[in-house]
């Protein structure tokens, strides 16, 4: 008899790990709590370190989730999660009853909402954007201020919501970095005029190709990097912005007019993950991410036999890391159905 | 600039203030610097509010300013500001309202320090009851009196007698507020509208007709700042941030500055005529200083209170263009005739009416 797993999440992680699963010959229920598939990657124009257009990934991950095993459930979320006799039965929002012999977590995160850093006044002055905000220009082809102009000078605020104690996250959100560095160029190449800086705390370009990424913004694209905290934004009587920042290379204070702000926002546990940790009885770690029952051996599994994690929901991580945890999972599962349990 | 952004903040921020029955600890300094600012503010809580606001004569220095200066101890000072709630508490009260941004400061860092160490607070007890004999009880209320005047915002608008407005033009007067460090820097929970975008005085300010501006040197110390001032040979870099704060507010025309703090009114106001006498610039439209008053003294002239009875004669940078603006009605004859005592101070006794 066929195995039926649920997988909670249908992003990046979530769709990978339904397609594989589905290869393999296992029955797949994936759930999705927004209207679609793909996660954050549909807010995404382009992927560091290359800059691959994002939709090819999804084409990609579309084209993995395409079969017969597996049902999609959108606009889904789950509200009763209960484990008997090595079962899982999961309700959901719309009352349906599923039964699952495994069960595999792939609920992603949540980007910092940046108004939290209160001092940078995202949402109060109208040039301060996000990350996403500015993703979501490329896409529109469009970089521009809110009063339509283009701008100038371009300020790239890292670790924001990350490695802040401010806020509670003491962690890196490791991609923020490469994310600056590939927008930085990115708005170099949409606006040749414009100066772009990028105020850090350290570069932290551990992945593939992101220092090679790094140089090439600073040697080829002229992007300014200036070793220190932004510590705060004021909007001027010009409706610039007025930020002030600790140059620590130089030491000494720095302030700069800028016309725009972008927010290199971090990456934490989603409110879905949160849910289901909490109806699941699954256990989270300092950083609230899922905690994995083994940090080397055993990252994908939960405290709970039967129940799998996949992706960022137990850590900030990059689309080539998600994928490889995503099949890292489905070899657990496979393993654990084939016990027989 | 996106209000709605800014009112989501300021939501984010409300704290409970109590309604009535405070126990009123004034400030070491206010009284030398704005003499009038206090006792307006009785009066006002008193005979315009109806509320009971109780002082205990025995009060003393909360030694912020020691404390802040690097020159007393944390522990002394935790001794002291025990024994002003054992004061308190011998006189029957539970909400603690200071004068003094600062002494609000201290009191909240203490009362959290005690939260999280209550080891502490026990220690404390232990030399207040040995040195004085005396026991105390938590505040079950901790407000600052701005807090209060802006709880209070819409009775005294009620009852105002002027607008913040422009009597000439219709328009409203351009306020710079200026929040005293102390006052949610430290806590932010602790203060009307958070650290970063406080409402405490801009509420005031809208509610009694005028216009708040904000300018990229907002959040910046007004020059008091403890060790710049008091060790005489930072005082140049006092001055500096003084003025940082009127270059960067200058170009936004302010009418007015509002201040909720003892030291932040004096050095805005003192330091404007410093500057001027040093490199003959001032900050106003033509060619004044821009007048700086505390939120009592605003609160006063709203409720049509005599000018030289709040005290604005005390005032180094000259109040009178603000006036003439409002269309304040008064005597410029009187300005320094010091006989003239305040007509509500010969009525009372200032202390516990």
């Amino acid at each position: 008899m066929s195995k039926h797993v649920v997988v909670i999440g249908g992003g990046v992680a979530g769709l990978e790990v339904a397609g594989q699963l589905s290869r393999a010959g296992i029955e797949v229920s994936l759930i999705e709590k927004e209207s679609k598939t793909g996660g954050h990657l549909n807010n995404w124009h382009r992927l560091f370190p290359d800059r691959r257009n994002s939709i090819e990934v999804k084409e990609y991950l579309d084209g993995m989730t395409h079969n017969q095993r597996i049902i999609l459930l959108t606009n889904t979320t789950i509200e009763r999660f209960n484990r008997n006799k090595g079962h899982f039965s999961i309700t959901t929002n719309e009352g349906r009853e599923l039964t699952a012999d495994a069960v595999i977590v792939a609920t992603g995160f949540d980007l910092f909402k940046s108004a939290r850093k209160e001092e940078y006044g995202y949402g109060i002055y109208d040039n301060v954007i996000t990350s996403a905000d500015l993703e979501e220009m490329f896409r529109t082809g469009k970089i521009t201020l809110a009063n339509g102009s283009v701008p100038d000078t371009i300020g790239i605020v890292h670790c924001v919501g990350s490695r802040d104690e401010k806020v509670g996250n003491f962690y890196c959100s490791k991609l923020c970095c490469v994310t600056a560095v590939k927008q930085a160029v990115e708005l170099r190449e949409y606006l040749p005029e414009s100066k772009v800086f990028c105020f850090y705390m350290d570069m932290r370009m551990g992945g593939a190709f992101y220092e090679e990424l790094y140089r090439e913004a600073q040697e080829k694209w002229g992007v300014s990097f200036i070793r220190g905290k932004v510590s705060e934004a004021s909007e001027t009587i010009e409706n610039k912005l007025l930020i002030k920042v600790e140059d620590t290379l130089a030491g000494r204070p720095l302030k700069m007019k800028l016309d725009m702000l972008v927010l290199m926002a971090g990456m934490e546990m989603s409110e879905g993950g949160e849910k289901i940790a909490g109806l699941g009885g699954l256990n989270t770690g300092e950083n609230r991410f899922f905690a994995a029952a083994d940090n080397h051996f055993g990252s994908n599994k939960s405290n709970i036999e039967g129940v799998f994690f996949a992706g960022t929901c137990t850590a900030p991580m990059n689309i080539t890391e998600t994928i490889s945890h995503a099949r890292a999972a489905v070899v657990e599962v496979i393993d654990y159905l084939k016990d027989g349990k | 600039m996106i209000i709605k952004g800014k009112k989501a903040v300021w939501n984010d921020y409300q704290k409970e203030i109590a309604d009535n029955n405070y126990y009123y600890v004034r400030s070491c300094v206010r009284q030398n610097f704005f003499p009038g600012s206090e006792t307006a503010f009785l009066k006002i809580m008193r005979e315009e509010l109806n509320k009971d606001v109780y002082e205990h004569p025995c009060h003393t220095t909360c030694t912020g300013i020691g404390y802040h200066g690097d020159i007393v101890p944390v522990e002394t000072t935790m001794t002291v500001v025990a024994r002003q709630f054992a004061l308190m508490t011998e006189a029957g009260y539970e909400n603690l309202l200071p004068s003094c941004i600062t002494s609000f400061g201290l009191y909240t860092e203490i009362l959290d320090t005690w939260h999280h160490f209550p080891e502490v607070e026990k220690k404390v007890r232990k030399q207040l009851k040995k040195a004085t004999g005396r026991e105390f009880k938590i505040p079950k209320n901790l407000a600052h009196a701005s807090d209060v005047i802006f709880k209070f915002r819409k009775e005294i608008g009620a009852k105002a007698r002027y607008k913040l407005i422009n009597k000439n033009t219709g328009e409203p007067l351009k306020v710079v507020d200026h929040i005293g460090c102390h006052y949610a820097k430290m806590f932010p929970s602790r203060g009307i509208g958070g650290a970063e975008y406080p409402y405490v005085l801009t509420g005031m300010i809208e509610e009694w007709g005028g216009q708040i501006i904000d300018y990229p040197e907002r959040r910046h110390c007004c020059g008091f700042g403890f060790r710049q001032y008091l060790v005489q040979a930072n005082r140049g870099f006092s001055i500096a941030c003084s003025k940082e704060k009127f270059e960067s507010m200058k170009p936004f025309k302010p009418d007015m500055i509002i201040t909720n703090c003892p030291g932040c009114p004096m050095f805005l106001d003192r330091w404007q005529y410093v500057i001027n006498e040093m490199e003959g610039k001032r900050y106003g439209q033509n060619g004044e200083g821009i007048p700086v008053f505390t939120y009592e003294e605003v609160a006063g002239l709203v409720l049509g209170y005599d000018p030289w009875d709040l005290g604005l004669q005390m005032h180094q940078t000259d109040c009178e263009p603000v006036l003439d603006k409002i269309g304040i009605e008064y005597a410029p004859e009187d300005k320094y005739k010091l006989n003239i005592l305040p007509a509500y101070s010969e009525k009372h006794n200032l202390i516990n009416v």
